[in-house]
């Protein structure tokens, strides 16, 4: 009954038709849930993470997949559009309130929590009493000196390193997706292309990189997720800014392969854009990481 | 597939059958019922725990459960009624109403919805699944202060990724009203000409998308503290365990504003209908919604201040908690002034809603007396503040959800309930929740602490009284279902479109019951208008 003429018609709405993709999705998140239940508490071992993980695979494919479709078949109008526009763009506002939640904590930690465990301000009988020997620096691993090396030591990531390269990388990558979608607009598919492929290149040399920081950071540093504050808050803001990073490039992967099939023209791109504000969006938290995380 | 995925303009209620109609659903309509239906589900299981703890407090001694199951009946109770109960049932009525308030067939991303509802049973899976985990179900509270939530047991987990998932659900669901408000509206329903069911609801989802991330890291942290080694809430590595409560409450506070603030929208609605005159000042009512939900983001720290503060963040947390009495109080006496000279009656939704007024301001009273930082000194953690947040969830969000069920429902089914039962059920809840929780303020003001099975016997009296006033609401609610039930088999068909003789609203020119995919066609400018608060 609908084509892509009749769906156009900006006085009758689209209704899509039943789906099984959420209850799979539902199953999915569920299996993936009792897997890591199942692990945390010893009652199975790394295994049970696989059903979840392969369900919301299958589930992903087969959503994006059906979506996908309906949208090369031009079942969907200008209305419909605009609704995964906003949705994009809230999602992408509820992922900036999950990392202001890491960030908050590490502010916290660094102008409130510690200074008071120096004595200074209100809180100073846990100093008084407990550590009595312990100044605020930072960074810090606690007045117990939690985790790092043998002696408790650790040592950081100098900004200017390889962070500073990795930086360099994803505003580089902000670029090249943005000539790729201005030839996107101009209908240059041969730039598109290339372009595109630069940026999810660039997008997984960035966590390929990051992946070599984490490793001299357990090996040689004593930097682990159990030193201390700084510890905490470096692997949990730059890991799942680093899993972001994953998910949007292989996002960009994706749509690359759909650029090859031809999908996409001049004028209707959502899967494009979203994904470029989804990249965009992992680049300005890489930013806010290096000033706050790295350098200052 | 193409074939199936018609424009609504072609389809006349073309419903799927048996099972498939609810599981793979895209029907904003079924999909609110199966909202509605698992909110009363959890709100009677929610409910029996409520009963647990009644009956313990009965008598001071120890004579029903041990104090692990008492706390664990405390926080789950919590737990299933504000993201079991209270946020379904709000998001059930937003699935079924905006759509026919904005004048849109259906919401903007229906499968997006169906995964939403779909959340919600295997997230409550989980959490009910604790109860019988070693070590028992969460009972630090619903709060999940550290280090206390850490000491349980198998249930730890479980309970992070239940929060997880209903955080999902929310935040899924919350976009998808935001994205239909938006982008739905039939042409010339501008956004001052919308229903404030509508705008609380747009506000509500605007909060919702904004704090329930911050929940989501909060118990992250509190995850990989039990599990990973990361000292987020332990002094020893440089953290703080206040800091997972400043981190919470900012979520918490807005998270308040959530249960409350698609109440006030559907009042706004019920109020004018049964009073026969235009809502007084609706701007204003709409402006002092936003402002509540702008403040509620800067008032967090008012539910520990006895943590240790500094003095200047106390006093900036009293003041700001204090200004959120202005924009309530506009909206009270906007809804005061609604019914003056107005020719009122008093069928269920206008009971139930008059009910809210009187009994949300009292909870808003209370609110004000623990918002004073040397008398919250006194009031923290005992039973003034259990009434207090009682009175604003119970008489404020429950009795919102009925007066919009009660409102509503005949539209939905199209026929009428038993008017006399109805009463019933109104006269009986609002009687016994005010014996069930006006006491607890004499307990608190005494003394008594909260989250203790066991009691000095000088508050033996008043624990009796709110006990049985406990029993009573407990079973008068049981006529709820019952109502519902009498009503879908046997009430009587309303034949016409306007089941109140004074609604306003796009919902009321659609036929009794509404039709599967709602507005078909995007309703004229004429309709609208009618329809508009002015």
């Amino acid at each position: 009954m609908a084509n892509a003429a009749h769906a156009q018609d900006s006085n009758s709405y689209y209704v899509p038709h039943d789906s099984t993709w959420p209850i799979t999705g539902s199953v999915a998140l569920f299996t993936l849930m009792l897997g890591a239940i199942s692990y945390l508490n010893d009652w199975a071992g790394g295994w049970s993470f696989i059903p979840g993980a392969i369900l919301m695979a299958f589930m992903f494919f087969g959503w994006f997949g059906t979506v996908i479709g309906e949208s090369q078949r031009g079942v969907y109008n200008v209305q419909v559009d605009h609704s995964f526009r906003m949705g994009m763009m809230w999602f992408i506002f509820s992922e900036v309130m999950f990392f202001a939640a890491f960030f908050g904590a590490l502010f916290y930690a660094r102008t409130l929590s510690v200074p008071w465990l120096s004595g200074q301000g209100v809180k100073v009988f846990t100093n008084l009493v407990l550590w009595p020997q312990y100044e605020a620096t930072w960074p810090t691993n606690g007045p117990a000196h939690v985790g790092g090396r043998a002696d408790s030591s650790f040592d950081v990531i100098p900004a200017f390193s390889l962070p500073a390269i990795n930086t360099a990388i994803l505003l580089t990558s902000g670029l090249t997706i943005t000539v790729a979608h201005h030839a996107l607009r101009a209908g240059k598919r041969g730039t598109l292309t290339v372009f595109l492929a630069l940026t999810f290149i660039l997008g997984f040399t960035f966590v390929g990189l990051q992946a070599k920081e984490y490793g001299e950071a357990y090996r040689e540093l004593g930097l682990r997720l159990s030193t201390g504050i700084y510890g905490s808050t470096f692997f949990m803001l730059t890991g799942f800014h680093g899993l972001h990073v994953t998910i949007g490039a292989i996002m960009l992967l994706v749509i690359w392969l759909r650029v090859l099939r031809g999908h996409f023209t001049p004028d209707r791109h959502f899967a494009f854009e979203a994904v470029a504000w989804y990249w965009h969006f992992v680049d300005v938290v890489w930013l806010g990481l290096f000033i706050f995380v790295y350098w200052l | 597939m193409a074939e199936h995925s018609v424009a609504a303009a072609h389809d006349h209620d073309h419903k799927p059958h048996g099972w498939r109609r609810w599981v793979y659903a895209t029907n904003h309509k079924d999909i609110g019922t199966m909202y509605l239906v698992f909110a009363c589900l959890m709100f009677f299981i929610g409910g029996a725990m409520a009963m647990v703890i009644r009956a313990e407090l009965f008598k001071p001694g120890m004579q029903l459960v041990d104090p692990q199951l008492f706390n664990s009946m405390t926080t789950m109770h919590a737990l299933i009624m504000i993201f079991g109960a209270v946020m379904p049932a709000w998001t059930g009525l937003a699935n079924w109403m905006i759509p026919m308030q904005v004048g849109a067939p259906e919401m903007a991303l229906p499968r997006l919805i169906n995964f939403s509802f779909w959340i919600l049973p295997f997230a409550f899976t989980l959490l009910l699944a604790t109860l019988f985990v070693p070590g028992g179900a969460p009972a630090g509270g619903w709060t999940m202060y550290p280090p206390l939530v850490l000491q349980n047991g198998a249930s730890f987990p479980m309970l992070i990724f239940a929060v997880h998932m209903m955080g999902a659900s929310s935040i899924l669901g919350a976009i998808n009203v935001v994205v239909t408000i938006l982008n739905m509206r039939a042409p010339g329903m501008t956004l001052l000409r919308m229903p404030l069911f509508v705008w609380t609801w747009l506000i509500t989802a605007y909060l919702l998308i904004a704090v329930m991330p911050v929940l989501a890291g909060a118990v992250t942290m509190l995850l990989t503290d039990h599990f990973f080694g990361t000292t987020f809430f332990t002094a020893a590595g440089g953290g703080d365990p206040v800091m997972f409560q400043h981190i919470f409450w900012f979520f918490g506070h807005p998270e308040v504003y959530i249960l409350i603030l698609p109440a006030f929208g559907i009042v706004s609605e019920i109020i004018p209908t049964f009073s026969r005159k235009p809502l007084f000042g609706y701007e204003a009512m709409v402006y002092a919604t936003a402002s509540i939900a702008f403040l509620s983001f800067i008032v967090w720290a008012h539910h520990m201040f006895v943590v240790g503060m500094p003095l200047a963040a106390q006093l900036f947390f009293m003041l700001s908690t204090m200004l959120i009495a202005i924009p309530t109080g506009v909206k009270v006496f906007n809804w005061t002034a609604t019914m003056w000279k107005g020719s009122l009656s008093f069928e269920p939704p206008m009971l139930f809603a008059l009910a809210f007024l009187f009994l949300f301001t009292i909870g808003g009273f209370s609110g004000l007396m623990l918002a004073i930082v040397p008398a919250d000194y006194q009031y923290q953690d005992t039973y003034f503040v259990v009434a207090h947040f009682h009175y604003v969830l119970v008489p404020g969000a429950i009795f919102g959800i009925m007066a919009g069920v009660y409102y509503w429902l005949p539209k939905w089914v199209g026929n009428m309930y038993h008017m006399g039962l109805a009463k019933w059920h109104f006269w009986l809840s609002a009687i016994f929740v005010n014996v069930l929780f006006f006491p607890q303020h004499f307990l608190g003001l005494a003394g008594m602490p909260r989250r203790i099975p066991d009691y000095a016997v000088q508050f033996t009296d008043w624990n009796m009284v709110s006990s049985i006033g406990g029993f009573g609401f407990g079973l008068s609610q049981l006529l709820f279902p019952i109502l519902i039930y009498m009503c879908v088999k046997s009430g009587k068909p309303v034949k016409v479109n306007k089941a109140w003789e004074g609604a306003h609203g796009l919902e009321w020119e659609l036929p009794s019951p509404a039709p599967y995919h709602s507005w078909q066609t995007p309703p004229s400018d004429a309709i609208i208008a009618k329809g508009a608060f002015h």
